[in-house]
């Protein structure tokens, strides 16, 4: 493995998705289904023609709206599903967080599910014993750890969710809405903590409905729209631009990437810009000229009024 | 085989929580959950004695010790499959996320019933003893039943936890079947009078193999035929192999069935 192959290779890749009348279904129904013929199962194609590789190190973000197919390709990426045509190559030990807050069991104990969701994100039992009192202080849990998880609230669950799946140390990490969960003064924590975990050189795929944090973070970004790949490009600023656009503009506005338009839009802003700031240095000039005559101003008629008593003085002196 | 102690190492540690969760979701952390896993099997039992010894005035030698070595296979079967049916799609919201191998989620819950087999089996022996059945070192062979029991029922839970995927009903027919194959086990009548025809049946009842080896070692003191041996070996590949490769096959497939 050279330090120059890319660590993940993703060519061609859709997905299709069967929707209809095949799920939650008994064997009667099957076998009605059968027999009688009226069933319905449509084709929905999740994701398609998806190609994008990434170096090591890079961080690569998803955006596009909901529906777009970014969840489902993250589980292709992450092995969990199988493209239904194209290939996903990957290079390392990949660590995928997904919906972070969900596939905790009730009935059991803060520790218990601690200690559960850690072996299936596949740290070892002693990493657990050693990181256990870490994760609870930073969940900020103590005093619920002997707790059934029921009686959480949504918010201190996803911070335990993201106390846990914050220690991977993996090569490639696959990340699915689960940067900076949490209240305030959480957030700001899990968001060092993220920052960090970027930092350490791992290969990183984030999906994020917050283009700031793309933008921050990101070096590669990838947009899909209904599941068509409309753009993979290292423009970031660019991209996140016109999709936010995209999103400003009316329903039933085609998606589209073009650089150039970008481009021009840029040159126009720096443009203006630019005359703005020539107008300001003009208006400062102006004004400077003005108090410079003002200025000139008061003293002449200081020394006139100085005139004055002078002349003044001069007469009272003369009438005695 | 060294493919799979790696899967193994990998895994051991994910096993063992399941089988932990698995242990304090059933139990509910009291000593009298596990009391009374072990009290089910006993209180059939019970009932099934009083109505055949009082109603229909059986009167064999050893008939408790008799009926209890079907019952205590049978309720192992009985719990092991019921429980595995539904080991997969109970844990779909953690295999739609994260891709861990889909048979340790059976395999947990099977470990669950095992010990509760156990349990149940030291009890046998404790009613043996008081029936007067005289142990011999025969009693070891014991184990061989209960090795490929084991493994039969892992097939047989790999088997139905796939199918309920794509079959939500099946767990209605598969408790229709297991009363089915409950009265084809011989569990408290013997089948020597019959016709050849139907002992042929009875021969080819897997649960029934298991539960006439036991018989045999238990109140006859011999020791079964080399072909029983195989016979049992058999049964247990056969499902075994057969789920396995269901669950090869639709591997990346079941999360479409969610």
């Amino acid at each position: 493995m050279s330090d120059t192959a890319p660590a993940i290779v993703c060519s061609n890749v859709s997905i299709r998705y069967m929707i209809g009348d095949f799920k939650n279904i008994g064997l009667k129904e099957w076998v009605m289904h059968r027999l009688t013929g009226r069933y319905h199962v449509e084709e929905f194609w999740a994701d398609r023609n998806i190609t994008f590789s990434l170096d090591r190190g890079d961080m690569l973000g998803i955006v596009g709206s909901n529906g777009a197919g970014k969840s489902t390709l993250l589980k292709v990426v992450s092995g969990i599903m199988e493209p239904t045509l194209g290939s996903v190559k990957r290079r390392g030990r990949v660590s995928a967080l997904l919906e972070l807050a969900s596939g905790f069991d009730a009935d059991l104990t803060v520790k218990e599910n601690a200690y559960l969701r850690g072996a299936m994100l596949g740290y070892t039992r002693k990493f657990m014993d050693e990181t256990y009192p870490y994760i609870i202080s930073f969940s900020g849990l103590e005093a619920f750890a002997d707790r059934p998880f029921k009686q959480l609230s949504s918010g201190m669950k996803s911070r335990l969710a993201f106390a846990i799946a914050s220690l991977v140390k993996p090569e490639i990490l696959i990340l699915d809405e689960v940067l900076a969960v949490g209240d305030g003064a959480f957030r700001e924590k899990s968001e060092k903590k993220m920052r960090e975990i970027l930092g350490s050189g791992a290969t990183t795929i984030l999906v994020s409905h917050s283009l700031g944090q793309i933008r921050a973070l990101c070096n590669k970004v990838l947009w899909l729209e209904k599941g068509e790949q409309i753009v993979f490009s290292d423009d970031v600023a660019g991209v996140c631009d016109s999709y936010e656009e995209f999103l400003r503009s009316p329903a039933g506005t085609k998606a589209q990437f073009d650089p150039g338009k970008i481009a021009a839009k840029r040159a126009a802003a720096k443009a203006e810009a630019e005359r703005q700031a020539a107008e300001r240095r003009r208006q400062e000039e102006e004004r400077r000229r003005k108090a410079a005559e003002a200025a000139a101003e008061l003293a002449r008629l200081r020394a006139d009024s100085a005139k004055l008593a002078e002349v003044r003085r001069i007469l009272k002196g003369g009438g005695r | 085989m060294k493919d799979f102690l790696s899967v193994w190492r990998r895994h051991k540690f994910l096993f063992e929580e399941l089988v932990k969760r698995d242990f304090k979701k059933k139990y509910k952390r009291t000593l009298l959950g596990v009391g009374w896993s072990v009290m089910m099997p006993l209180l059939t039992l019970l009932v099934m004695k009083v109505v055949f010894e009082q109603f229909f005035g059986r009167n064999m030698e050893h008939y408790t010790t008799y009926l209890f070595c079907g019952n205590l296979l049978f309720c192992w079967f009985g719990e092991a499959t019921n429980a595995g049916m539904r080991s997969l799609y109970g844990n779909a919201s953690i295999f739609t996320k994260v891709n861990v191998p889909k048979y340790l989620f059976l395999f947990s819950g099977n470990v669950q019933t095992l010990i509760n087999f156990i349990l149940t089996l030291c009890v046998f022996f404790a009613f043996c003893a008081i029936d007067g059945v005289s142990f011999t070192w025969k009693f070891l062979l014991l184990a061989y039943p209960v090795a490929t029991m084991l493994v039969f029922i892992m097939g047989v839970g790999l088997i139905l936890s796939a199918l309920y995927m794509f079959f939500r009903d099946l767990d209605y027919l598969w408790s229709v079947f297991l009363q089915l194959l409950m009265y084809g086990s011989a569990i408290f009548y013997t089948i020597d009078k019959m016709p050849a025809k139907a002992q042929f049946v009875f021969a080819c009842n897997p649960v029934y193999r298991h539960i006439a080896y036991f018989r045999e070692i238990v109140l006859s003191g011999t020791v079964p035929s080399l072909g029983t041996h195989i016979v049992l070996a058999g049964f247990a590949v056969a499902a075994y192999a057969t789920g396995a490769w269901m669950y090869r096959r639709y591997n990346t497939r079941f999360l479409y069935y969610v």
